[in-house]
């Protein structure tokens, strides 16, 4: 793949900017996840805000500085900040301390696993904590850059520079080391543990299937990408970076390997965010001109959720049933669609 | 690069072991300022800063994947003011200290490679604290040492009360044998003016003003100190009066110039091919370029291979349209280069 080619722009797209309930936070939002009904937008620094679907916003402090991570499980949202501290905070709103570093180093990254294990970093250091408390902690040679769970097992992936630490917490058996030049910022398992794939630091991701380690290159990018989000099924791997959503088609045993990736809604403005809907062949799109569009995958049929106003789209979240999706944007506006 | 100004100004504070990196940062974090500091120091670095936002680096250095070996950049930088943008409108500049033996390099490439990072802070200069006791022994033994004071936009002469007179002008020869062009300061503790090493706007392009080597400009004014004018006595009398010159073994720079106007056909794959096969020798480059059949001034500036040049302005009336270059580097094979420049002056 060389260039993307935008295509023609539809002639006129459905609307249904009416349907959503505004949101104005009035701060930047970092992330947006659902605890039930409720959608907690993570700021960019210090609180969390809570909204319901009436439009209803309560704000809890969590950080004294920058929230730089957050994960949910859909039970719970875990965030971490440059004020050294790993916060948990429950669908109520209550929030908890998880941890602390000792010498009040930024968090950089958090995961969480479906048995409740929590996985953290700073700096080069990748803690694991189960829910019994128990914690461990792996060094690799360089600055964590991204974390995530496998989807069976407890195994943790850690993307660092030039490549992907597999680290079983509960094993004594050494860590793989998936080797590839490079800076690796973010990572991810598809959902049925064959591939992980991770967003480098240039503008492209790289891939191994698992069972052979066999290399992925997905390159082409104008820009870095920043977001990347598995279709339902993990048949597909939106990613933003480009002014069209670049979806990777992973439904062979080669994942994306000699296919052409397919390039969807295409915009006058670089994708900021993509975020797949749980159940359903659609997605969300946020836009660096702050547009959102809801995208079908199979045909690219789009619908206006959101205009072009204001800053970027930073964040977007659905509900676990897909019934309420979630936005926010750089300049602290927000906005809650029920399906 | 219209919007400069709004972006966040970076000051690379570099210099070797015990030079007083550490000194001259706590002086200006102290100093009555008003403004509010992002400090980036090395994790392992010296301690006893007093500031709100300080955050500790690793110095992690990577090379891109884009098959060229100098072009190597701060993995930890870019992921620290990923984070420091959060924090957007909490403070007004940032210092990134580097520790002794850091390369400036890199960290200056960061800011010109990285496209997130270049969205929202730019390079304001690199700053080098020098120990005048022992940088004339550093040079000798210590390639870092070499590279900082190559690299640096102002040097801060340090401890110059531990040292002779002529002890100093020694080390200020060896200084000058390497970057003529960079501001020097001679201080006792690191007692500088703020504004000698914050703002200095020296990777600005639209400031790239003068590259007229330092030592020139003494005596058109400004208020010199003492050991200034006795200094300046020493240059006034210049070659054959005893002062030493160097020439750096393997360091130098470079200034070509030329009165008649350059063909831009030729003189840009020149210089983009110049720095694609020697950049790793070319530490940093700085040109005003006035080209044949154009009424504007060119400007460009680089650190190893990577470049960035534009139209600056309309040349004045009266102004004389000279071409300047300037190059400092290791080992730079000077007559190809000189050889090469002259074949870009239309004739």
């Amino acid at each position: 793949m060389k260039e993307f080619d935008p295509g023609e722009a539809p002639a006129s797209i459905v609307s249904i900017t009416d349907r959503v309930k505004p949101l104005p936070l009035g701060a930047a939002v970092g992330s947006v996840h659902f605890l039930g009904d409720r959608a907690f937008f993570v700021g960019t620094e210090e609180s969390v805000a809570i909204a319901t679907l009436d439009g209803e916003i309560t704000r809890t402090e969590t950080h004294f500085g920058a929230i730089l991570c957050a994960a949910s499980d859909g039970k719970r949202l875990v965030t971490g900040g440059d004020d050294g501290k790993l916060i948990a905070i429950d669908a109520k709103g209550e929030t908890s301390v998880i941890a602390t570093d000792a010498k009040r180093r930024w968090i950089d990254n958090v995961a969480l696993h479906g048995d409740g294990t929590v996985a953290w970093s700073a700096g080069k250091t990748a803690f694991v904590r189960n829910p019994k408390g128990e914690e461990k902690t792996f060094e690799v040679p360089s600055t964590v850059g991204g974390l995530a769970f496998a989807p069976k097992g407890l195994r943790l992936a850690i993307a660092h520079y030039n490549g992907v630490t597999l680290w079983f917490p509960n094993m004594a058996a050494n860590p793989e080391f998936l080797e590839w030049a490079g800076s690796h910022l973010a990572v991810m398992f598809s959902p049925d543990n064959k591939f992980l794939v991770t967003a480098m630091h240039e503008a492209a991701m790289h891939g191994w299937r698992l069972a052979d380690n066999r290399h992925m290159r997905m390159s082409g990018y104008p820009g870095r990408v920043r977001s990347m989000s598995w279709s339902v099924g993990g048949k597909g791997l939106a990613t933003s970076g480009a002014d069209t959503v670049i979806v990777w088609p992973f439904t062979s045993k080669d994942g994306p390997m000699g296919k052409e990736p397919a390039m969807l809604a295409p915009m006058p403005a670089r994708v900021a965010v993509v975020a797949c809907h749980p159940k359903n062949d659609i997605m969300a799109v946020g836009y660096a001109d702050g547009t959102v569009l809801m995208v079908r995958l199979e045909d690219g049929a789009e619908i206006l959720v959101r205009r072009n106003t204001g800053a970027a789209v930073s964040a977007l979240g659905w509900n676990a049933k897909g019934t309420l999706l979630a936005f926010g944007t750089e300049d602290g506006d927000a906005g809650i669609l029920e399906m | 690069m219209a919007e400069a100004s709004q972006k966040i100004p970076v000051t690379v504070l570099t210099g070797y072991l015990g030079a007083g990196k550490t000194t001259l940062l706590n002086r200006i974090l102290s100093e009555n300022h008003g403004k509010k500091y992002a400090v980036i120091v090395n994790e392992f670095g010296e301690i006893g800063i007093d500031n709100d936002l300080i955050i500790g680096a690793d110095e992690e250095v990577f090379e891109m994947n884009n098959g060229c070996v100098c072009c190597t950049v701060r993995g930890d930088l870019v992921r620290i003011m990923d984070g420091l943008m959060k924090r957007k409108g909490k403070f007004d500049a940032i210092i990134v200290e580097t520790t002794g033996l850091a390369d400036p390099a890199p960290v200056a490439q960061t800011f010109f490679v990285d496209e997130d990072v270049q969205k929202n802070a730019r390079l304001d200069a690199v700053v080098t604290v020098a120990d005048a006791k022992w940088l004339s022994d550093r040079l000798k033994d210590a390639p870092e040492a070499k590279n900082q004071i190559a690299f640096a936009d102002v040097i801060v002469l340090n401890k110059t009360d531990l040292v002779s007179k002529p002890e100093l002008a020694e080390v200020e020869a060896r200084i000058r044998g390497i970057n003529p062009y960079a501001k020097l300061h001679r201080t006792e503790r690191c007692q500088v003016g703020i504004t000698d090493v914050l703002e200095r706007g020296a990777f600005d392009l639209d400031r790239i003003l003068e590259i007229e080597p330092d030592f020139l400009e003494a005596g058109d004014g400004h208020d010199h100190d003492h050991d200034h004018h006795h200094d300046h006595h020493h240059h006034d009398h210049g070659h054959g009066h005893g002062l030493k010159h160097y020439h750096d073994e393997d360091m130098q720079s470079l200034s070509l110039r030329s009165e008649k106007p350059l063909d831009p056909t030729k003189f840009m794959p020149w210089l983009q091919n110049l720095v694609a096969t020697e950049g790793q020798k070319i530490l940093r480059s700085k040109g005003i370029l006035a080209f044949t059949g154009d009424d504007d001034r060119y400007v460009f500036q680089g650190v190893h291979m990577m470049l960035e040049g534009d139209h600056q302005r309309k040349w004045k009336d009266g102004e004389k349209r000279e071409s300047r270059v300037v190059f400092i580097g290791r080992e730079l094979p000077e007559q190809a280069i000189r050889d090469g420049f002259e074949q870009c002056i239309t004739t």
